[in-house]
Order: structure tokens, then C-alpha cells, then sequence
């Protein structure tokens, strides 16, 4: 049974690898930055869980504008996809267009939480 | 057929030239719409005057003027000593700021283009203006949701429905006024994005909820109500990249947008009410994966990956839930406010926090006020919900969604009715314009030659939706049928049974796929008719229910009409002949008028916020003048104020407010007890009244010679002789009394410096100069 699963998740890692690496460049650096990104965000978590929260919305802010960052990004991802059929007619033009300004509100926000 | 004929020869030109002038046609619809939704609610300036109206709006506008003279870093700051004397209140960081920005920014705007308005008319106008913008996004959310034809229905619904009336007529300055445009703008913003999957909507969509946000505690609804909304989709399985776009930036910037509000602040993130969407968030994040991984893997694999997710990450999740209910069960109130408690349990407020139960508008609703508030609504709400199933979209059942959790708040707090107006105006919307649409359809199926024009001008509101209707419509020959013949029943159904829902068996019923064309036109006058009784009844709600200022009160008697000005006599006499730092204590209600109009320093206020000190002015009104004398004397209170409606019939008064002064009093100070002050279990104030009722501040300061108005002490609001006429007040010297003897003004005396014998005759000098007074002013008073 172990042996099976093993297998399992073996072959699984396998075809997930080769399905991953058919994917076009641009969406794999959209893919690395939203990574990088929820990276720094465990970093501070992980920062926070030591030291203590005591700025709150200066953790709230650093967190918060990691994960924001990585978010836009897979909403992105998501819409210059061209495998993904609802979002044909989207130029990715306009696509990188709305997560810019995304991006520049959610910034200013967090400039202003900051303290 | 000859009608599919017809529109098939029509060319794309003339399809155009409809469309556009259909877009010109609603353009000015929806300008008379705004039009309507304005001046509906300027009954209360006709009949009255340009005044604004009850209690909470007189704090805001005191609050705007503060804004408009001091600036806005000043107004972040504002520490106000003027009232909760001696605590006083941080007023920036516990006001919800959206609506005195707004009406500040109006009244800077007008007065930069040199349109020197007061603030107090920028003030009345508020809410008007707001409900003309929410009827504007009522037609752009129903647009979204069913077409350009409900979208007008609902709107031309929402610009007069009396729930939204009550709290938006000219006058009515209250968060509520801008907070409803908000609430279903950001509604609107989030079907936009749903519908769209633009990144730009949903950034719109987050500015929409800080403002909303901003200008009402009711933002938790958005923030609960479009996370269930995210999980319903989700768990019927109809997840997609649209929904994570509509959904995962608005959480983000959505929280940390809410945390810039002072009065928010860190509660965005830390208590329970906002903690659903946290949790939705990462259930979409996973069901996004989810998704991902099932795109580019073979079945088979991804049936292998579930196995072993499933196993591994099963026991993850239910640590990681542990974790969090551990967390939340560590605090007290469980992370939940009171307010918020009592929308999951309706008995929690009565039972734990009488300052909640004791205010009216947060009590369950009765079925008439149903009836009252939206009135045909009501009925045509379940044709709605059967519209949004035909076909079921995203949208829809967000609509749908919507209803139910209103429906269900509004059953809990009278208030919450504000909530479900426009859902219900949505649903009434869809449901008439199908309606219309079928009827007017199935006209013009039997009658070619006049089709056109006819079913335009019977479908009044709705023209523009069955114009754009019948061109996609009559082109589809065979589903035209089947789609015609569902409404059709339903809106049969609907003039004969309203409330009850059609039989599920269209099968049977295939036959009858046109109605007949006499049916169709007694449908459409019925329907005509169903509106014509709404918009009376609005007009009605509007011109006679919903626009007393309750400052200035009137009413008919054979001589005429009768007005009672005697708040506002009051407060002027307080503000003329008191020193600027002079701290009167009144029951709660009055606090933000007396600061407000008075400009003197209060103790408690409608803030409510300290319920402790609310108890300690609670137990002084309940308790025996030296005991109360006290308790004033150490809050440094110059002058006692209590509104009297007992000589004119005015029933809210502090009498009949008075148990809840006792419950709440003895909430914190344990001898006063309410039986106390009941005989039997029954509230009374005549000869049957308790003594500790008798001997009451309370009673002494209300009834005190109310025996020389008629000779016989009699109370018309309690319909009763009052228990105990003749006394004397010892700590107390009355000081004013207004016209209707509405509002009575009490000074406490001095304290006694002299021995007890040389006291007594003290008083009785001042009592006889206090009774000479009285001569002078009966003489000025009609009512004796």
C-alpha cells in the first residue's frame, strides 16, 4: 500500500512537472513573482511569530501588501492566459493595464497604512 | 409567424437605430427616475421646514459644521468636552466619517463656485440627493443582473419605496442616506467584475466598499454576504477565474482599505465578523489550485493527486480549524460584537444588553410594518426570486442570495428593512418587467399589424426592455415559445395568488403557449393597476408617515392646525439663559440635540457608547430626589431636562421611556430593582403606582404641578390620573417649562449650608418664589 502510493506520488510529480514545463515563459515569471512574493509574506510571518507583532499595521501592511501583490499577479496570470477561453477578446495590453493601476491603489493604500 | 418574418427583414441599421434610441429613451427615464427619487422626499421640507430631523442627524450636522470651520486634520483629531461629561469622546476615531465627508466636500464644492449655501441646507439635502444616486445604481446592478428593462423597473421601485423613504427624506442627515447608494453600488461594482473579469472593476470595487466602509456600520453585510455568495457559486460547482478575480483583490485591498478607518482600524482583521471572507479567501485560493492542477493534468493523474490531497491535507485542515475556533472561543463575546450577536440570535440583546433592546428600531418587526415598508413588494418578491432561476447565472443567484439574507436581518431588526428595500425593489423589478414582457409579447403575437407601437406604450417603464426583448426574441422560433410559456404562468399566477408558487409540471401545460390576447390584456391593466396602488401608497408613506422632523411635531384639531415647537424652545432657552459650561443631564435621547442645538455640555448622549455612565444617569432618574440630587451633584449638573408629553398626548415621552432607564440603571447598580416600580407586574402611574415609583425623580420632575394644569392631574398619554398630585420638590427649582409643557428644565439647588430647622423655611421661600413664577407664566400658557 505504501509502495503504491509512493508510486503514486512519484508519477504524479512526474506529469506534473512535463505539464508544467509546457507553459509559455511570460506566465512563468508571472508565476515566479507571485511565488517570490508569498514567500516574503511567510518570511514576515515567520518574523512576526518571533519578535512579536507589535507595529501591527506595519506587519498588516508588509503581509498584506506581499500577498495583495501575489494575488494581482495570479489575476493576471489568469487573464493573459491564452489557454483560458473567458478571456479571449481582453487584449493582454489592457490586462497588464488594470493590474498596474491595481497595483498603484493597493500601494498607496498600504504607503498610507503604514504609519 | 408573420411577426419573425417581419423582424427578419428588419435590417442591422434600423436594429441600430433602435438601440440607440432605446439608449437615448432610458438616458431620459432614468433623469426623471433621479428626478423623482429626489423631489418625493421634499414633503418634509413643504409641510414643515428645512429643519433637520430627530436625533442621530443633529450630532452629524453638528459634526459637519465642525468639519466645514476646523478643517480635516482638525476634525481627525477632535476630542469633543462637550459631551460625556466628564469622559468626553474622541469623536474622529469613533464616528463612521463617510457621510460628514461627503456633505463637507458638497458644501466646499458649492461654495467655491460661489453658490454661498448654509451647511445645514447642504445637510437636508443629503440624503435626497444620494437616493436619486442610489436609484441610478439600482438600475446598473438590475441591469447587470437581468437587462436594461428590469433595470428601469427597479429603479423607478427603489426612488419610491417607503422603507427607503423613512430614512432619507429631506432632513434626515443620517449615515444611512449615503450608505445605501454605497451598499448597492459596491453590489453593482462586484457583479460588474463578476460578469466582466476586469481587473479595473474590482479595483472600483474595493473604493466602493471603503466607501461604504466609511460610512456605515453595515459594511459587515458586503463583507459576509459576497463571501457567500463566493462559496455558494463554488459549491454548486460553478467556480471560475471570473469569480477569483471578483473576489481575491477586493478581500486584500478590501481589509486594508477598511484598517485606514479610524473607527475600524485594526477590527478588520481581528474580529469575527470580517473573518468569513478570510476564510472564503483561502478556500478560493485552494479550489483555485484545485482547478488549475485538474487543467493541465490527464483525468487519471488528477484522480491519483485528489487521493493523495485529499488524505494529507484533510488532517491540515482540521488542525489549522481548530486552531481558529480556539482562538475565537478564547474571547469573551467570541470576536463578536452585541449588535452583531443579536442579527445570529434575536434573543441575545434582550437578554444581555438592555441599551440595545431598549432602542425601538432595533426590536423584530411586525407584519403590518412589512406591509407599510414595502408594500406590493412584498408579492411580486417571489415572482423575482422564480425570474432569477430562468435562467440561473452568476448574477442571479447573487440576487437571489441577497434576498434570502435580507429577508432574514430584516426579521431580526426593524432597522435592517433599509437592507432588504432594495433587494426586494431588485426582485419586484425583474418580476414585473418579465411580466410585461411576456404580456405585451404575446399582444403582439396575435396582432401583427399594431405590434410596435402598442406594446411600447402599454409596457410604460419596461418599453425599452421589451423593444430590445422582441428582436432577440421572435428571431429564435422554437425556444421563443418555451421560454414565453414559463413566465407567462408565473405572472397569471401572480395577479390571483401572489405569494403561492406555480406547480412544477410544465410539461402539462405545453399547450397553452400564447395567451390568450383578453388574458393578456387584463394582465397588463391588473399590473398597471398593482403600480398604480404602489406609487399612491408611496406618496402617501412619503407625504404623511415618513416626514416628521419629530422636533417640530403638529397636529389637527377642530381649530385648525396646531404646531408643537417646544424642543426647539427649550434648547433655546437653555443656550440663552445658562452659562457656555453649565452641564445638563437628560435622558440619553436628548443628548446630541442639547449639544447640538443648545451648545451645552451633556452627559450622556445617543453615542451610547459608556454603559455605565448611561446606568449612573439612569439610577438618578430612579432614584429619590436626595439621592438623585447626589449623583447629579457629582457629575457637576447645573440642570436636569425631561420631556413631558402628559398634558398634550405626546406618547414618547421619558415616562413611558422610564422602565428602561430602570432596567438599564439597575443593570449596573443592583438596588434599583424593576419590581420595584411595578405593581403587580403592571406599569402604573396613578393612585395604584408603587411608592418607589411615587418618589421617583423621574415622576416628581415630569408631574411636578401638573395638578394646576386641569385641577385633576390627568395624564393623556397614560389616560390616567396621575397617583400622586400635590408635592413639593426639595433638591430640585424648576426653572422652564415650555409652551405644551413638553419640555420641563429643573436647576438643582444650591447645597444646604444652614441646620436642618433653618432649611425648611428656606425652602418654603423658595418654593413660593417659584410658585409666584408660576402665576406669571400661567398667564402667557393657553393650556391652563
Amino acid at each position: 500500500m505504501a509502495r503504491s502510493t509512493g508510486d503514486d506520488a512519484q508519477a504524479l510529480f512526474h506529469s506534473l512537472r512535463s505539464a508544467y514545463a509546457a507553459t509559455p515563459k511570460n506566465l512563468k515569471i508571472i508565476d515566479l513573482y507571485a511565488a517570490f512574493a508569498v514567500f516574503t509574506a511567510l518570511i514576515q510571518v515567520v518574523y512576526m511569530a518571533l519578535v512579536g507583532s507589535f507595529p501591527f499595521n506595519s506587519f498588516l501592511s508588509g503581509v498584506l501588501s506581499c500577498i495583495g501583490t501575489a494575488v494581482l499577479a495570479v489575476c493576471l496570470r489568469i487573464q493573459v492566459n491564452k489557454e483560458n477561453k473567458e478571456f479571449k477578446d481582453l487584449p493582454p495590453e489592457r490586462a497588464f493595464a488594470d493590474f498596474v493601476l491595481c497595483n498603484l491603489v493597493l500601494h498607496l493604500v498600504i504607503m498610507n497604512f503604514l504609519g | 409567424m408573420a411577426a419573425s418574418e417581419a423582424s427578419s427583414a428588419a435590417t442591422a441599421t434600423a436594429t441600430s437605430l433602435r438601440h440607440a434610441f432605446g439608449g437615448v429613451l432610458s438616458f431620459f427615464i432614468l433623469l426623471l427616475i433621479g428626478v423623482l427619487a429626489f423631489s418625493i422626499r421634499l414633503f418634509s421640507v413643504i409641510k414643515y421646514e428645512s429643519v433637520i430631523h430627530e436625533f442621530d442627524p443633529y450630532f452629524n450636522y453638528r459634526v459637519t459644521q465642525f468639519l466645514t470651520k476646523n478643517g480635516i486634520y482638525d476634525f481627525w483629531n477632535w476630542f469633543d468636552d462637550r459631551t460625556w461629561y466628564p469622559l468626553g469622546r474622541v469623536i474622529g476615531g469613533t464616528v463612521y466619517p463617510g457621510l460628514t465627508l461627503t456633505a463637507g466636500t458638497l458644501w466646499w464644492i458649492l461654495n467655491s463656485l460661489n453658490i454661498p449655501l448654509s451647511v445645514e441646507t447642504v445637510c437636508v439635502f443629503t440624503a435626497p440627493i444620494f437616493s436619486a444616486f442610489a436609484s441610478w445604481a439600482t438600475y446598473l446592478l438590475t441591469k447587470e443582473v437581468k437587462g436594461a428593462g428590469a433595470g428601469l423597473t427597479a429603479a423607478v421601485l427603489l426612488a419610491m419605496v417607503p422603507s427607503y423613504i423613512s430614512r432619507s427624506v429631506a432632513g434626515s442627515y443620517d449615515n444611512e442616506a449615503v450608505a445605501i447608494f454605497a451598499l448597492i453600488f459596491t453590489f453593482f461594482l462586484y457583479i460588474k467584475t463578476l460578469n466582466t473579469g476586469s481587473l479595473f472593476y474590482a479595483t472600483l470595487n474595493a473604493i466602493s466598499y471603503f466607501y461604504m466602509v466609511c460610512s456605515w456600520g453595515g459594511y459587515t453585510f458586503i463583507i459576509n454576504l459576497i463571501p457567500m455568495h463566493v462559496l455558494l457559486c463554488i459549491v454548486t460547482g460553478r467556480y471560475s477565474s471570473r469569480l477569483y478575480i471578483a473576489y481575491a483583490p477586493l478581500v486584500v485591498l478590501g481589509t486594508l482599505l477598511a484598517a485606514l478607518v479610524p473607527v475600524v482600524g485594526f477590527n478588520a482583521v481581528m474580529t469575527s465578523e470580517h473573518f468569513a471572507s478570510f476564510l472564503v479567501f483561502i478556500i478560493i485560493h485552494v479550489v483555485a489550485l484545485v482547478y488549475y492542477i485538474k487543467g493541465i493534468l490527464s483525468p487519471k493523474m488528477f484522480k491519483v493527486a485528489v487521493t493523495l490531497v485529499l488524505s494529507a491535507g484533510l488532517i491540515v485542515c482540521f488542525a489549522v480549524v481548530a486552531i481558529l475556533i480556539a482562538l475565537v472561543a478564547s474571547s469573551p463575546t467570541k470576536g463578536w460584537s452585541g449588535r452583531s450577536l443579536s442579527l445570529l440570535d434575536p434573543t441575545y440583546a434582550s437578554k444581555y444588553i438592555p441599551i440595545i433592546a431598549s432602542v425601538s428600531e432595533h426590536q423584530p418587526p411586525t407584519w403590518p410594518s412589512y406591509f407599510m415598508d414595502i408594500n406590493v413588494l412584498a408579492f411580486l418578491v417571489p415572482a423575482g426570486i422564480i425570474a432569477c432561476f430562468l435562467p440561473l447565472s452568476d448574477a442571479s443567484s447573487f440576487v437571489i442570495l441577497y434576498i434570502v439574507t435580507s429577508v432574514y436581518f430584516s426579521g431580526v431588526m426593524v432597522r435592517l428593512m433599509l437592507v432588504l428595500a432594495p433587494a426586494a425593489c431588485i426582485l419586484s423589478g425583474i418580476a414585473l418587467s418579465e411580466a410585461f414582457d411576456t404580456l405585451t409579447r404575446s399582444i403582439k403575437f396575435q396582432l401583427p399589424g399594431i405590434s410596435g407601437g402598442k406594446s411600447e406604450a402599454n409596457a410604460g417603464d419596461a418599453s425599452s426592455a421589451s423593444a430590445g426583448a422582441q428582436i432577440d426574441v421572435v428571431k429564435a422560433g422554437k425556444t421563443e415559445e418555451t421560454a414565453k410559456e414559463r413566465p407567462s404562468r408565473k405572472s397569471k399566477k401572480k395577479e390571483k395568488e401572489p405569494v403561492e408558487k406555480p406547480p412544477i409540471n410544465p410539461r402539462n401545460e405545453k399547450k397553452l403557449l400564447v395567451l390568450p390576447f383578453e388574458v393578456s390584456i387584463v394582465g397588463i391593466i391588473l399590473l398597471v393597476l398593482l403600480g398604480a396602488f404602489y406609487v399612491v401608497h408611496c406618496v402617501w408613506a412619503a407625504a404623511e408617515a415618513y416626514s416628521a422632523p419629530s422636533i417640530v411635531l403638529t397636529s389637527h384639531s377642530q381649530e385648525g392646525l396646531h404646531v408643537f415647537d417646544d424642543f426647539r424652545e427649550a434648547y433655546a432657552w437653555l443656550s440663552h439663559n445658562t452659562e457656555v459650561d453649565d452641564k445638563v443631564a437628560s435622558w440619553w435621547d436628548y443628548g446630541y440635540q442639547t449639544t447640538a442645538m443648545a451648545n451645552r455640555t451633556v452627559i450622556v448622549d445617543n453615542n451610547t457608547w459608556n454603559n455605565t455612565h448611561i446606568a449612573t444617569v439612569g439610577t438618578a432618574m430612579s432614584s429619590p430626589e436626595k439621592a438623585a440630587w447626589e449623583i447629579f451633584n457629582s457629575l457637576d449638573v447645573k440642570y436636569v431636562l425631561v420631556v413631558f408629553g402628559g398634558l398634550v398626548g405626546y406618547p414618547s415621552d421619558d415616562i413611558n421611556k422610564f422602565l428602561w432607564m430602570v432596567r438599564i440603571g439597575g443593570g449596573v447598580f443592583p438596588h434599583i430593582k424593576e419590581p420595584d416600580y411595578l405593581r403587580d407586574g403592571q406599569y402604573r402611574i396613578d393612585s395604584q403606582a408603587t411608592p418607589t415609583m411615587l418618589n421617583c425623580l423621574m415622576y416628581k420632575l415630569s408631574y411636578y404641578r401638573f395638578v394646576d394644569t386641569d385641577g385633576k392631574a390627568f395624564d393623556r398619554v397614560r389616560r390616567t390620573e396621575i397617583g400622586k398630585k400635590y408635592f413639593k420638590l426639595t433638591h430640585f427649582e424648576e426653572v422652564f417649562t415650555t409652551h405644551h409643557w413638553m419640555v420641563r428644565i429643573y436647576k438643582l439647588k444650591p447645597p444646604k449650608n444652614r441646620l436642618r430647622g433653618k432649611t425648611k423655611k428656606s425652602k418654603s421661600k423658595t418654593s413660593s418664589a417659584s410658585s409666584s413664577k408660576r402665576s406669571g407664566k400661567r398667564a402667557r400658557n393657553p393650556w391652563q
